[in-house]
């Protein structure tokens, strides 16, 4: 369960995040909706603790996380997978190595466990045999489902997607939406999906939150949200431009 | 305190700061064992072994161009035989700890300050905190650790080489008598000299991989920020050793005198 309570943060003289109030229960699939630069990355980097708040709370199972240091965050971390909006996959190292990280320094396992569970766990996402290559030879779609190998592969509690579809093609982001699904599914995960792809919200999430002027504006289940006729969520919904953004 | 800040006087503070915290978290990681044995060997290899022809080039040349700038200055006195007694406890206390330091500074500071500031922009430093891994206990400590294990090596390939090539011009260049020059370093320079000198390549070790290390993780985003972060690891690390070098000397003799 994830808690986030009056959450505040400013970057220098920028407020990003204006007292935000979540409850993600386990095993819930909760979509964090809203437009490019409004906070969900920063709302999602919160919950696992690599940004601090100014103000506000975040509890983890009953853990305030807020109040640790970095080396108590480790523990907390080993609940979490976390797939980043580039993958940010260590590109020094194979696929293999890169899925394999985590076992390796947390799991004491033979050689030969690792890399029959690195094999399953490339499987699961669709990429047999591709271990040995680098990840500056995978596509964008590739890449990110490494990098959910990568977070997955250790059988986390709660995985946090950072925007997994955005620059990719209606297929692939697809195919990426059904392995959300899957792993949620098969690994009976809590999933925090933070993006503006309506239609991945529409399909990965039985929670939606809208995050607008800072705050969290609507929330509820997604047949809910999406006939919402709130002129606010129905403008982000149908992807309506205000005239006065609109660029000439 | 924002204004503090914002000067430049406020914004050296915290750098200061910041890499006495990082310093303390590394000595700490160092005391618990936390870094892989398979990442610090690789680190030696990368500063230790890539880093040989850049200083047995260095080590060699300032030897010779020592040697013949003593003798050059010692002939006029009719001191010849004592140019390599002069170059040897150059070489041992300041040229060779200092041009090694320098020239790892600007191969391997670099080189670390690029790597870690890539991974931070490419949010890979991002990825590693959420592998519950500690930056400081996969990338900061190996790389700290083996700067002051490979250093103190270097050095002492750099002192020697300096001393043989600088022996080897004094005797057939330069025509000195070859027993009385040999002799006569043997005479002035001692062990205790050598020893400063890995002292002091020990301490600049530290200083070059943790300034690497700090400029890498604090670096600002983009292309331009790992640049000058690159950049900045070069330019401190080098000023660092240059002005701990002057210290150090003092507080190494004053230390000698005592004990002795």
């Amino acid at each position: 369960m994830i808690e986030v309570r009056q959450l505040k943060k400013s970057f220098g003289s920028q407020l990003i995040l204006a007292g935000v109030d979540l409850r993600i229960e386990s095993s819930e699939s909760a979509v964090i909706i809203g437009r490019s630069g409004g906070g969900k990355s920063v709302l999602l980097k919160h919950m696992i603790g690599l940004l601090r708040p100014d103000k506000g709370e975040v509890f983890v199972d009953g853990d305030r996380i807020t109040c640790m240091n970095e080396r108590q965050l480790l523990r907390v971390r080993r609940k979490f997978g976390m797939v980043f909006q580039g993958a940010a996959l260590f590109d020094s190292m194979t696929v293999a190595e890169n899925v394999a990280f985590g076992l390796r320094r947390h799991e004491h396992l033979t050689e030969a466990e690792v890399a029959r569970r690195v094999a399953a766990t490339l499987d699961l996402v669709d990429l047999p045999g591709t271990e040995k290559k680098k990840p500056a030879e995978l596509s964008g779609g590739m890449r990110k489902r490494v990098g959910l190998a990568r977070a997955i592969i250790y059988e986390p509690q709660i995985v946090l997607y950072d925007e997994p579809t955005t620059g990719l093609d209606p297929i692939v982001s697809d195919s990426i939406d059904q392995l959300i699904i899957r792993v949620r599914d098969q690994l009976k995960v809590t999933s925090v999906v933070v993006t503006h792809d309506m239609r991945s919200a529409r399909r990965v999430g039985n929670h939606v939150f809208m995050l607008h002027e800072k705050k969290i504006y609507a929330h509820g289940a997604p047949e809910e949200l999406f006939t919402s006729h709130d002129p606010i969520v129905r403008q982000f919904i149908d992807g309506v431009a205000d005239p006065k953004e609109t660029i000439l | 305190m924002s204004f503090l800040e914002r000067t430049w006087v406020g914004e050296w503070l915290t750098g200061l700061g910041r890499i006495a915290v990082l310093t303390r978290d590394a000595v700490a990681s160092c005391l618990t064992f936390k870094a892989s044995r398979r990442d610090l060997l690789y680190q030696i290899y990368f500063i230790g072994i890539k880093s040989q022809a850049v200083v047995l080039v260095t080590g060699a040349f300032t030897g010779m161009v020592l040697t013949a700038q003593t003798y050059f200055q010692f002939h006029k006195v009719k001191m010849d035989t004592a140019t390599l007694a002069v170059v040897a406890v150059s070489m041992c206390d300041e040229l060779g700890p200092v041009l090694t330091a320098l020239m790892v500074a600007g191969r391997v500071g670099a080189a670390i300050a690029a790597e870690i500031g890539t991974m931070r922009v490419t949010e890979q430093i991002d990825a590693l905190r959420t592998l519950a891994t500690h930056p400081v206990d996969y990338l900061v400590v190996p790389r700290l650790l083996a700067s002051m294990i490979a250093l103190p090596l270097l050095t002492m390939e750099s002192i020697t080489l300096g001393i043989t090539s600088g022996y080897v011009v004094g005797s057939q260049l330069l025509g000195i008598d070859p027993v009385y020059l040999y002799y006569d370093m043997l005479k002035y320079a001692s062990d205790i000299d050598v020893i400063f000198g890995l002292v002091k390549s020990f301490v600049y070790g530290g200083i070059i991989a943790l300034i690497g290390c700090y400029k890498g993780l604090s670096c600002g985003m983009g292309a331009e920020g790992v640049g000058r972060a690159t950049t900045e690891a070069v330019v401190y690390s080098s000023i660092t050793i240059l002005i701990t070098n002057f210290f150090l000397t003092l507080v190494l003799q004053r230390l000698f005198v005592l004990l002795s």
